[in-house]
């Protein structure tokens, strides 16, 4: 399709920061350094709050064009950590580079064109009262993008890219199956022709007949446009489908991290083969595994000691409940872990 | 004689456009101590299922049966007082989220030994004693002081454990599970499978388990029934659906979820294109005749419940015949 009037758009404004010297080539299309996030939770006037750190001290290079999967349990952090390279969430320490360049003080407006997000729920993402073209003309109107007829011209094109009839422009939500509306959420976060794309759990609440469609829309997306993903799920045959790369996190930390064929091939942190041996394929015969983990399932306002995984790991040793491992590329062959005994 | 037998189940919902048939003529059965799978996607009348058989259905929904029968008891035409009973000693029901079933109020203890002192007309202590028993064997550890702390005081996965404690309390024949486990993380998730399964197997109680995952299912169920808008459209033993999977629907549902070291990675996905149709209103013909790739004229009849190979039934009218030359393939849309 014809992405013109954006791209003409994009580049008569430039980002604030925008500089010649930074080779595309070998800048990762995001990088995160040292990203923190603590919540203060409780507290009052005369009582101190206690502290969660949701997210502790995260490091990652996405490479351009890339699909950067990120996993791990409930609550350790997956959608705290998008929230802040989206500038939707200030973190509490640490920098978000998108394309070499600090996040942090950077005009919202250039920043959406670069990094735009899919949420989990496409039935409270939408608004229920507008038509679907307002609503992915939306974030073209905001930042003053084009004339109204430019707009609606792309708004039309954008529809027709992610697999949504003309007419659909027309209807609202509630009329809308719930494919259709994730695909609506789509359509709102590429109208900006962005290079990155932070789906968090975009498929999650879709049945699966409806899933597989929206995934193969985000492939032929990423060949199309050369897109860039960090791609959140729960479904490890989903993300072992999608992704070049895994991050597993566990309370806040990413424990391991490394290609597909690195991690699903030959995980190494205890967490991860856990988390491995826990995905139930759809092979009849083979019973549910025993994975040998305590359900110790830990407080995050009061994390344990040393590795935070030790209270679960069947392997923990008197060293992993006193000193934090750090994640480290110990053989050389870039893939990170952060076990004692890895 | 199997534990449940149901005939031709329809729950019938008044929805503001009409008639809403959200259950449109099952037939199943559970045999004693097995452990069948209702698998299914949003909407199609798996927990208006198991909210028939508990009796427990909407004050305004109306159900119908040529047979609802539990170990020779007719369901329907038991008086309230006497189903009640039924639902306590004999048949269970764990749910999705356990704080729904949970007092808040009240301490696990409690919560625990009621229905048997009720219904089993134990002493207090005898009941304590099973309680930390069954507390154990979910592996619950220190289950004694649990006895005395609140639902609130324990993790979800702590809290799906009890529940599955609670529901073996009056050893019951028939434990009926609502999604059990989709709100839990797979790691949790795979322990209070297996823990479910071994106590099955121990006890002898036979389960009914709802899902829509069917990754738990090849690994959990003895048999599987296969729901498709308000009807069961294939069932079979879990080895022959998954080898041999009858319907369309099934074929379908098998083929869209991407199955590691066998789907190239990145390769595309087979999807089911269009939507389930509305169940409000009398639905013509095979239900999944718009979405069908192998759709023929002769789908717009009715299509008859097709006897397979042993246990394994599909209702579809190419069930057991040639699949006819296919239509072009859909795009996405
Ligand atoms: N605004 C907030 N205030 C206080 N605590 C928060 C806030 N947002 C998140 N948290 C806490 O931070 C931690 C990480 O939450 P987050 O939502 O990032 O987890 P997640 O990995 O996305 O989980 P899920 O898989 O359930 O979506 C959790 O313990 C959560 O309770
Ligand atoms: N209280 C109600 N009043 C009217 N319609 C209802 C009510 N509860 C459910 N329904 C409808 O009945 C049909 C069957 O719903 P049911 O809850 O049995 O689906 P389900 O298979 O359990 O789906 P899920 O996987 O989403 O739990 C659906 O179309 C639903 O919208
Ligand atoms: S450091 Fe120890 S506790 Fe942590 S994962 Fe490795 S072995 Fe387990
Ligand atoms: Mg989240
Ligand atoms: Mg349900």
């Amino acid at each position: 399709m014809n992405a013109q009037p954006i791209t003409e758009v994009a580049e008569s404004r430039p980002l604030p920061s925008d500089s010649a010297s930074v080779s595309r080539a070998v800048t990762p299309a995001l990088e995160l350094c040292g990203l923190s996030k603590t919540f203060t939770l409780g507290g009052g006037l005369f009582k101190r709050g206690r502290t969660l750190g949701a997210v502790s001290n995260v490091s990652l290079r996405i490479p351009r064009g890339q699909v950067m999967g990120l996993v791990g349990e409930s609550g350790c952090g997956k959608s705290t950590l998008a929230k802040m390279l989206l500038g939707l969430t200030t973190p509490s320490d640490g920098d978000v580079l998108v394309d070499g360049r600090p996040v942090r003080g950077a005009d919202q407006k250039a920043l959406a064109r670069h990094i735009q997000p899919i949420f989990q729920d496409p039935y409270s993402s939408l608004n229920p009262r507008k038509r679907i073209a307002q609503i992915v003309g939306l974030p073209l109107r905001v930042h003053g993008i084009g004339t109204p007829r430019e707009q609606a011209a792309h708004v039309a094109e954008t529809l027709d890219v992610v697999g949504l009839p003309r007419r659909a422009a027309e209807q609202f939500p509630g009329q809308l199956s719930g494919g259709q509306r994730q695909r609506v959420a789509i359509a709102r976060a590429l109208v900006m022709r962005p290079d990155i794309v932070i789906c968090d759990e975009p498929t999650s609440a879709l049945d699966v007949s409806v899933q597989a469609q929206i995934l193969n829309l985000l492939l032929d997306l990423k060949a199309e446009f050369g897109l860039t993903y960090l791609f959140i799920s729960h479904d490890l045959a989903v993300v072992e489908h999608l992704v070049d790369r895994v991050a597993v996190m566990y309370l806040g930390r990413i424990v391991e991290e490394g290609t597909r064929e690195q991690i699903f091939g030959s995980p190494r942190h205890p967490y991860t083969r856990a988390l491995l041996d826990s995905a139930l394929t759809p092979e009849p015969g083979l019973g549910v595994p025993d994975i040998g983990l305590g359900d110790a399932t830990p407080d995050p306002s009061d994390p344990p000691a040393g590795c935070a995984f030790h209270p679960r790991c069947p392997k923990a040793q008197a060293t992993c409940r006193q000193q934090r491992p750090r994640l480290e590329d110990i053989r050389g062959d870039n893939a990170r872990v952060a076990c004692h005994l890895a | 004689m199997p534990l449940l037998e149901v005939n031709n189940l329809r729950v019938d919902l008044p929805v503001e456009a009409g008639t809403l048939h959200a259950v449109r003529g099952i037939d199943f059965h559970v045999e004693r101590g097995e452990m069948l799978c209702l698998v299914g996607e949003s909407g199609c009348g798996k927990s208006m299922t198991s909210l028939a058989l508990m009796g427990l259905l909407p004050r305004k929904a109306r159900l119908t049966a040529d047979r609802l029968q539990f170990d020779g008891i007719d369901l329907t035409m038991l008086s309230e007082r006497r189903r009640s009973d039924l639902r306590g000693a004999r048949m269970s029901m764990i749910f999705q989220e356990p704080m729904t079933a949970l007092n808040p109020a009240y301490t696990l203890g409690n919560q625990l030994c009621e229905g048997l002192i009720r219904h089993r007309g134990v002493s207090r202590q005898e009941a304590r004693e099973r309680a930390i028993y069954l507390l154990e064997r979910v592996g619950i550890s220190a289950a004694k002081d649990r006895l005395n702390q609140y639902p609130h005081q324990l993790s979800g996965g702590l809290r799906q454990r009890v529940m599955i404690a609670m529901a073996l309390m009056c050893e019951p024949d028939l434990i009926i599970a609502d999604e059990p486990t989709t709100a839990l993380d797979v790691t949790i998730q795979a322990q209070i499978l297996r823990l479910l399964r071994e106590l099955q197997q121990e006890f002898g109680t036979a389960v009914i388990f709802i899902t829509h995952d069917l990754g738990v299912v090849a690994r959990i169920a003895d048999r599987v029934a296969v729901m498709y808008a308000g009807e069961v459209i294939e069932s079979a033993p879990t080895p022959a659906l998954y080898a041999n999977p009858a319907h369309p629907y099934t074929r379908g549902l098998l083929s869209c979820i991407p199955a590691p070291g066998k789907t190239p990675p990145g390769s595309r996905l087979q999807a089911i294109p269009g939507v389930v149709p509305s169940l409000v209103g009398h639905v013509e013909g095979c239900a999944f005749r718009n979405r069908c790739p192998q759709a023929q004229p002769t789908c717009e009849r009715t299509p008859p419940l097709m006897s397979l190979s042993g246990d394994h039934r599909a209702r579809c009218h190419y069930a057991d015949r040639p699949v006819p030359a296919p239509r072009p393939p859909e795009t996405i849309s």
